[in-house]
């Protein structure tokens, strides 16, 4: 089977943690779970006084919704981020994706 | 996790409890025997395209919370011990009925007031029962000026005779599929963080999907956050001046001629006075009150006049000027005099779709509905009319600050009701809260109709209604477009919609006999104007849009389809976008823009400013809450735990204050506990806090109230300030404060 990741075009994520809240709801995870958590950071930048910049990091419990897969769907974040700016496929695509991309990041499970 | 066998998929729509908002999201709703165990977004809905927000997501253990109140309630100890038994529909329907036709006989109807809290469905219902029973007096009492959203409605109505939203093709099913749709060149984001709010019938993502086509953001705004990161220009101004920037940006689109001559010359009236009025604000005057630099407030104007199609997408601290009816008035301006009203990408004329009233937003949707006798005959005895012209001119609400200290006055009439439907007033708007608290627990009857118990229910309900979420309801939808409906699908307890409710109790207490049976079918004939029926749109979607018409952009005042007469134009007395507002000169108001300090502030109060050095801001949004709801749902308390104050590290160092310190912010109305976040988010000048706190895990009954005279923003925020509008104002986003840091033995000794 092909390896499969998200692709994360972090530039625009808001921080709305509604990745977070899918993922809990699909999964059933109780408070203190989830498979993806919404970091801040909020800094001094080089040409700015102040930049923002929210990043979803993929925690181990992660299984990229394999579930929701099988029945053709995406992944509940993915599905659901407001921004659409997560995108769910086969890695070599995605990778092929990200070089017209600016400030995103490639997740891969376990 | 669900499994796919027995499960139903239903889809409707959000305007209500639930996920708390202004609505329009579609949802799928995954149904397993009766039983909530899925909600997803509606990829078929042109609104969301398949999104949604974590409230939504999560809905489940919303719906099914262990503390929600699922019978009617009664008060059986004395009012604040928290003491309730449940009763039946029937004998709470008796309850409130005979109270409040006692009322009636006593004092009139107008002595009972109808508070709701934001606008959504309850709007509709609400008003419903205040016009059946016979009173006048329906607001969003406690919300100072009445200062969300009617500000900046009242001032568009008044000068263009229309709503206008900005174009993020919300009109079409195709979205930004429609060939006709273009991006907004430039946005202009005034006072708003749109990622974590939808308000005024608006998608705050839209904003986003238009950055991704190519939109510029011009970002007006005291804080910092990911949209004037992102933008092109960052006007950090001083909070309350938005007034005086906007004028300033008037006169330099004006001085250089960069505005749209041949939209200006045939559809504008009063483009000289207004010409005349902006050169009182020349750009070195307007820096000096907001605190942004003279190229910055030059460069935006020009960007924002010079890269058409623009369009301004705006947010309600324009209303929380005291003027803001007046500042509503000079921003709509910048999008007429550049000839970006009703565009592709521009700010588009919105009407509710097909003329479908759900929730009235205007006089003659009050007309339409309960006949010009009533409404004239009520407004004789609505609070603030006699005192406001705009307020009894403009839409039907009474005016909440007025009504407040009416309760207390006892004049000219006694208020001694009041009917609270999902709002918590003294946890959420209420400004001078405790005031509040103390006018509200002398009424002689109070029903609260609510989802969970909250300090409003505890310290004041006699009677409590058990309210349902958009799952468990009928309703329907019109707020801009689509129109749609939301229908039921679970049921909860005994908990009905507010609709049934209001409807059972205006069947009661109405002089005259209803002409429908039901809720169904007062909603049909509401729909019929588009040609449909509740049943057949639950079938089919749940939602519908506009056809070519009256109801849809672009460009409908060249075609004719705006004035009642057929004529090009503009449904105003001069037929144009009045520059020089005629209506507002009837109602004896400036009728051209103007700019005041706001009432506390370093210039209009240095001495206040030396004993309370921070300007606060209150009420930005976060995506996990609405308003003062959903503390008690762990997945979203999980994500934002506490009341935090964000104070700059400059600020903190001179305060002698650490980051997750709790502290007190205080002013002379009092103090308020909270939780530092140190960040550059925020100006050294300033503070900004999230509004309307309490602790649903905390002790209800008095005197605790879950925590609400700890965590209660409002208590500091001062009394009535509004203009001679009556409306605008709550210093919401400009109350002076200190840092106090809390004594540890006091913490110690409990």
């Amino acid at each position: 089977m092909a390896k499969f990741g998200i692709l994360v075009h972090y530039d625009f994520c808001t921080g709305c943690q509604t990745c977070a809240v899918a993922c809990q709801q699909e999964h059933d995870f109780p408070v203190g779970k989830c498979g993806v958590k919404v970091t801040e950071y909020v800094y001094e930048a080089e040409k700015k006084p102040v930049a923002i910049d929210y990043l979803p990091f993929f925690t181990e419990l992660c299984d990229l919704c394999m579930r929701r897969y099988k029945n053709g769907e995406e992944p509940a974040c993915v599905k659901h981020c407001q921004s659409f700016c997560m995108q769910f496929g086969k890695l070599d695509e995605l990778v092929t994706d990200m070089e017209s991309k600016s400030r995103s990041v490639l997740f891969t499970p376990r | 996790m669900i499994q796919n066998d027995n499960v139903d998929v239903f889809r409707t729509l959000t305007w209500s409890a639930g996920a708390g908002c202004h609505g329009g999201c579609g949802q799928k709703l995954y149904v397993k025997e009766g039983k909530l165990v899925m909600v997803e977004g509606d990829e078929n809905n042109p609104w969301n395209q398949g999104r949604a927000c974590p409230r939504v997501l999560a809905l489940k253990q919303y719906v099914y919370h262990p503390d929600r109140i699922t019978t009617p309630l009664k008060r059986v100890g004395s009012r604040g011990e928290g003491k309730f038994e449940p009763i039946s529909w029937e004998e709470a329907f008796d309850t409130c009925e005979s109270k409040m036709r006692e009322i009636r006989e006593k004092h009139g109807a107008e002595s009972v007031i109808f508070a709701q809290g934001t606008g959504r469905d309850v709007g509709g219902p609400i008003s419903f029962l205040a016009y059946n029973y016979g009173s006048p007096n329906w607001c969003q009492l406690g919300l100072s000026g009445q200062s969300c959203y009617t500000p900046r409605l009242g001032a568009m109505k008044a000068s263009t005779g229309e709503f206008a939203v900005l174009d993020a093709s919300q009109f079409s099913e195709k979205r930004y599929e429609d060939p006709e749709w273009r991006p907004p060149k430039t946005i202009i984001v005034w006072g708003q963080n749109p990622p974590p709010t939808c308000p005024d019938g608006f998608f705050g993502h839209w904003v986003v999907d238009c950055m991704q086509r190519g939109s510029r953001i011009i970002s007006i705004d005291p804080r910092n956050t990911w949209m004037s990161t992102r933008a092109k220009y960052h006007l950090q101004l001083r909070p309350g001046t938005d007034g005086a920037l906007a004028l300033g940006m008037l006169n330099i689109i004006i001085r250089e001629e960069l505005y749209d001559k041949e939209f200006v010359e045939k559809w504008t009236y009063g483009f000289d006075k207004l010409s005349e009025r902006v050169k009182e604000y020349p750009v070195e005057k307007v820096s000096r009150i907001t605190w942004v630099p003279e190229q910055t407030i030059v460069d935006a104007a020009r960007l924002y006049a010079t890269s058409k199609p623009s369009a301004i997408q705006w947010g309600v601290p324009i209303d929380m000027c005291p003027q803001g009816t007046s500042v509503a008035q000079a921003i709509s301006h910048l999008w007429t005099v550049t000839g970006n009203i009703d565009i592709p990408g521009g700010n588009v004329i919105a009407r509710p779709a097909f003329g479908v009233t759900t929730y009235p937003y205007t006089t003659e949707e009050l007309v339409g509905l309960y006949g010009q006798d009533l409404v004239d005959r009520l407004n004789e005895k609505r609070i603030g009319c006699d005192t406001y012209p705009m307020v009894k001119g403009f839409r039907g609400w009474a005016q909440p600050d007025m009504a407040i200290d009416q309760i207390n006055s006892g004049k000219p009439y006694p208020v001694t009701g009041a009917w609270i439907q999902t709002a918590n007033i003294l946890g959420g708007q209420a400004a001078r809260a405790r005031f509040h608290y103390e006018a509200l627990k002398k009424l002689d009857f109070v029903a609260v109709v609510d989802l969970f118990h909250n300090p409003t229910t505890m310290a004041l309900a006699d009677i409590v209604l058990p309210a349902a979420t958009f799952a468990e309801k009928d309703s329907f939808r019109s707020w801009w477009a689509p129109m749609g409906v939301i229908h039921k699908k679970i049921q909860v307890g005994e908990c009905k919609s507010d609709w049934e409710i209001n409807f059972e109790m205006a069947r009661r207490l109405s002089d005259k006999k209803l002409k429908w049976n039901n809720p169904k079918e007062l909603f049909d004939e509401r729909l019929s104007v588009a040609g449909t029926t509740f049943d057949e749109m639950s079938k089919n979607g749940p939602w519908k849009m506009p056809e070519d018409g009256p109801f849809k952009p672009y460009r409908r005042h060249e075609r004719g389809l705006l004035r009642r007469d057929g004529k090009p134009g503009f449904e105003t007395e001069t037929g144009k976008v009045e520059l020089y507002c005629k209506a507002y000169e009837g109602w004896g108001l400036d009728p051209l823009p103007y700019y005041h300090e706001p009432p506390q502030s370093p210039v209009s109060t240095p001495e206040l400013f030396e004993k309370y050095p921070l300007i606060m801001i209150t009420g930005a949004r976060s995506s996990m809450f609405f308003h003062s709801e959903h503390r008690m749902i762990p997945w979203l308390r999980e994500k934002n735990p506490d009341p935090y104050v964000e104070v700059h590290p400059r600020t903190a160092e001179k305060f002698g204050v650490y980051d997750g310190e709790w502290i007190y912010l205080e002013n002379d109305m009092g103090r308020v506990k909270r939780k530092v976040r140190i960040s550059l988010r925020v100006h050294p000048e300033m503070v900004h806090t999230l509004h309307s706190w309490w602790m649903p895990e905390e002790k209800g009954r008095e005197p605790d109230l879950f925590g609400v005279w700890d965590y209660q923003i409002n208590q500091l925020v001062p009394g009535p300030q509004h203009s001679d509008s009556g409306f605008g104002g709550g210093q919401y986003k400009t109350t002076l404060v200190k840092i106090s840091r809390i004594d540890r033995r006091e913490v110690d000794n409990g």
